[in-house]
């Protein structure tokens, strides 16, 4: 794990370490600025349904699912960061708790 | 970091006119900031990211990172989005490397804050001038969503402009670094973590992230590629590769899309 950690780490920094090298000329790329853009969404995205859907026996909707719904309706009532993912836990938690999931 | 409630709605992330040195937090600012209230702005920002890292420290030690490993992610990695996504893949039993990748990949965006930030933080202003030496590690470290945006706040000012910048990135990075450790420590107690509903704390984690990017068609039709995408080569691949995926579907996106505007 300790090599993995220092790894990422160590390039999270050379990625912004370079930034402050190259010339800023860059973000005028049509490429790089939608790329920057969409990189984030892409990712996010497949993270989102892989840890709401997916576990070692497949897809399933349990417990996190509802969370995640629950997160949603947290997020359309413009519910602050931590709210958002306490309500996603709080949810989960109950549902275990009554046996429902 | 990309975190906390400063992410406003507005943002154009895959729109034309987004500017890719230009993070969520900045969208909501006040048109014209008073650099009198960079210091409680600073501290208001810190203290909402902290809040959010308590919530960091507690699903990497449910992730299976001991608390020193999750200390030191958010002291050197020090971007939100990132670490989440590193645990994320190591709880979903993804394996290092793809977790490395992931957290690489999601925090290439903070070195375009860094290509906007070497000027805005060149000596007393010079034009033409930048950021060097050990200031420049420094600001390379605190070069996130939220230091980024306050900068660009204050942007024509740009003493304020500088101000903005290093006093939201130390009360970030301090709080940040607090929220976890609490975080951590909280959940190090816990014999099983499924029983507060952590492992679904980490998708609502993501879908937070997304949500203020999801603001044109673009954006929700790559979401939703990438989505299903992830879950239909599940089976087939090794676990935190169909995450890579979406960064594929990504740049296959923005190809497209660039090329599209061309013509």
């Amino acid at each position: 794990m300790w090599p993995a950690v220092l790894a990422a780490s160590f390039l999270a920094f050379v990625t912004k370490w370079i930034g402050y090298l190259l010339p800023e000329e860059l973000l005028e790329r049509p490429l790089i600025r939608r790329a920057a853009g969409m990189l984030p969404i892409g990712l996010l995205s497949a993270l989102l349904s892989i840890q709401t859907f997916w576990s070692p026996d497949g897809f399933t909707i349990d417990a996190r699912a509802a969370g995640v719904a629950v997160a949603v309706v947290a997020l359309l009532l413009r519910a602050p960061f931590l709210v958002v993912v306490l309500s996603a836990a709080a949810t989960a938690a109950v549902l275990r708790a009554l046996g429902w999931a | 970091m990309n975190a906390g409630p400063p992410a406003a709605d507005g943002e154009r992330v895959g729109g034309e006119q987004r500017d890719p040195g230009r993070p969520a937090e900045a969208e909501g600012a006040p048109a014209q900031a008073n650099p009198d209230g960079i210091p409680s702005r600073a501290l208001s920002i810190g203290i909402a990211v902290g809040a959010y890292a308590v919530s960091f420290g507690a699903v990497s030690v449910a992730a299976g990172l001991d608390v020193l490993q999750t200390q030191a992610l958010s002291a050197l990695m020090f971007t939100g989005a990132s670490q989440f996504a590193f645990v994320g893949v190591v709880a979903a039993g993804g394996g290092l490397v793809a977790a490395v990748l992931t957290a690489w990949l999601l925090g290439l965006r903070n070195g375009l804050y860094a290509l906007h930030m070497a000027t805005v933080l060149s000596p007393r202003g010079r034009p033409g001038k930048r950021v060097t030496g050990l200031r420049r590690l420094g600001a390379a470290q605190f070069t996130i969503d939220e230091s980024t945006a306050m900068a660009m706040t204050y942007e024509p000012d740009a003493e304020a402009s500088r101000r903005a910048f290093w006093a939201t990135g130390w009360s970030v990075f301090l709080l940040w670094n607090l929220g976890t450790l609490v975080g951590a420590l909280g959940a190090a107690t816990l014999s099983d973590p499924t029983v507060l509903g952590l492992d679904a704390a980490i998708p609502a984690g993501f879908l937070a992230l997304l949500w203020p990017r999801l603001v044109d068609r673009s954006a929700w039709a790559l979401a939703v590629v990438s989505g299903v995408l992830a879950l239909m080569l599940a089976p087939h691949l090794r676990p935190g590769v169909p995450v890579l995926a979406g960064a594929g579907i990504a740049v296959l996106g923005a190809l497209w899309l660039t090329r599209g505007r061309a013509s």
